[in-house]
């Protein structure tokens, strides 16, 4: 987390952000757009359309060397080095006791190459442990993260915006093929990117890694194609409501160094028969079934549950913590996330919730609660 | 921004439409809230009003008001009885933001006393 005597910092798109009258917001030491306008035109734009979203802030670390994917293995929780060039994998880095540290994606750029995605309010506690845990490994480990801007454009037009912004026939041939969790080095207005299709919304989008000296430019021509099909550029309030509507978790929120990969729902990207760090503990956290475990809610009404509020069971006896909540905008319902407790967590089970002191009922429904059409 | 000079304010962004210097009416007055609270919060999603009939008292919370992130409590600009509420804005709260000194009202409430309130002159640097 950031000091709070220290500045925020910028990303390379701040200018950009002041100029379209964005709503800034303090978020894990970084001056970061909130909103442009309003946060559920926003959301919309991304189900809709595109939305265009600066995640500048999100830590770049690279990995490099023979033995990189070596490393990965022994550093994460899933086997890096199974994945190929081109492709990306979610995974999560856990501490010896398997509580979680961070949840990133790492692409793989090359045989000895990989790009780690950390959260902002993370970086430095990666950055440690892979730098840490790659002692005795022919491999380096180097954080970009200033030198390099993100930016997102999510949404159903996104690969149309893309595409029109392609130089070469070659990436133009190559997006069609470009699944998702894929990647590959591209030319997008003219501007050396590292394009990916991945994302954080629960819509078709790509993400593209550039430096920062070409943060500008690509923005720019991004926005313009992104307004020109409908849409707009979204902040991090829209992105909250967006990922909760996807079920995606939110470090802080749904993972925290007091929870292990099997009561968040996440045992299927651990591998245990390798070794890493968190194995053993891990192993033994396999065996025995969580005692709470991350469910999805959905309430009747407009009041939305939020994190803190507790959760109740027919009873009346407290079975659990939400840890995210909202009103979805897009089934205009309340949605939430929380820790129960794993009996009373089967799908349909009618629980309560106490937001401020009202009982509202809320019922158990497997999440993600919005799915795209495909 | 500019808050209209014909009505009164809370230090909590709440206005009330009392004519500054005039005598309590016997009228029902409408409540609402500022473009600094609504800019403040966000989209408003939900809210949370007394019901016709409630008496409230001045500078209480009587209500909430929730946005995509947030939850504030309204505080009530007058003791009183509501005597109506807005249903308009309980089908459509971005109506709220949408016209904030109009049609965006929250209830009403026939003012027996208040809580210390604020011209709008008084109220604007509360808003800087």
């Amino acid at each position: 987390m950031s000091s709070p005597d220290l500045p925020a910092r910028h990303t390379p798109l701040h200018e950009v952000h002041q100029a379209l009258g964005a709503r800034l917001t303090d978020f894990a030491g970084w001056r970061m757009p909130l909103k442009y306008s309003s946060e559920l035109a926003e959301h919309q734009a991304v189900r809709t359309s595109a939305g265009l979203f600066d995640l500048s802030h999100m830590g770049e670390i690279r990995v490099r060397g023979p033995q990189a994917g070596a490393l990965l293995d022994h550093a994460l929780v899933g086997k890096l080095s199974a994945i190929s060039p081109g492709r990306a994998k979610y995974s999560l880095i856990c501490d010896e006791n398997g509580g979680i540290l961070d949840d990133l994606v790492t692409y793989r750029l090359a045989e000895d190459e990989f790009l780690v995605i950390a959260n902002a309010s993370n970086v430095a506690v990666v950055l440690a442990a892979l730098t840490e845990r790659a002692a005795g490994f022919e491999a380096t480990v180097t954080d970009e993260t200033e030198q390099t801007a993100l930016i997102a454009v999510q949404g159903p037009a996104s690969s149309s915006i893309i595409e029109a912004l392609l130089g070469t026939d070659d990436d133009r041939a190559a997006l069609s093929g470009l699944r998702y969790y894929g990647c590959r080095p591209a030319r997008v207005a003219g501007l050396d990117v590292l394009l990916a299709r991945t994302g954080y919304t629960g819509e078709d989008g790509f993400e593209l890694y550039v430096t920062a000296d070409d943060a500008v430019k690509l923005w720019q021509a991004l926005e313009t194609g992104v307004q020109a099909a409908g849409g707009r550029p979204a902040g991090l309030a829209c992105r909250d409501t967006l990922r909760l509507e996807a079920g995606m978790p939110l470090y802080g929120n749904e993972l925290s160094i007091d929870t292990d990969p099997y009561a968040a729902g996440l045992g299927r990207v651990v591998q245990l028969g390798k070794d890493f760090v968190g194995q053993d503990a891990l192993a033994l956290a396999a065996q025995d079934q969580p005692a709470r475990v991350l469910t999805g809610l959905t309430g009747e009404g407009r009041r939305a549950a939020r994190a803190g509020n507790v959760v109740l069971n027919s009873a009346g006896t407290p079975v659990g913590v939400i840890t995210s909540g909202a009103l979805s905008p897009t089934l205009g319902r309340p949605i939430a996330l929380a820790y129960v407790d794993r009996e009373e967590a089967g799908e349909g089970t009618a629980l309560h919730v106490d937001v401020r002191g009202t009982l509202l009922p809320f019922a158990v429904t497997p999440f993600p609660f919005y799915r795209r059409a495909r | 921004m500019s808050n209209p000079s014909d009505r009164l304010y809370t230090p909590e962004h709440e206005w009330v439409l009392l004519t500054p210097g005039s005598e309590l009416p016997d009228e029902p007055v409408r409540v609402g809230l500022t473009t600094f609270a609504l800019d403040a919060l966000g989209d408003v999603v939900y809210v949370d009003l007394p019901e016709a009939g409630t008496h409230v008292t001045a500078g209480d919370a009587c209500g909430e008001v929730e946005s995509t992130k947030s939850v504030s409590d309204l505080y009530s600009p007058a003791t009183g009885v509501v005597a109506e509420v807005n249903q308009a804005i309980i089908d459509d709260p971005a109506l709220i933001a949408a016209d904030p000194y109009g049609e965006g009202w929250l209830f009403t409430v026939r003012p027996e006393s208040t809580a210390k309130l604020l011209t709008a002159d008084e109220y604007e640097p509360l808003t800087a």
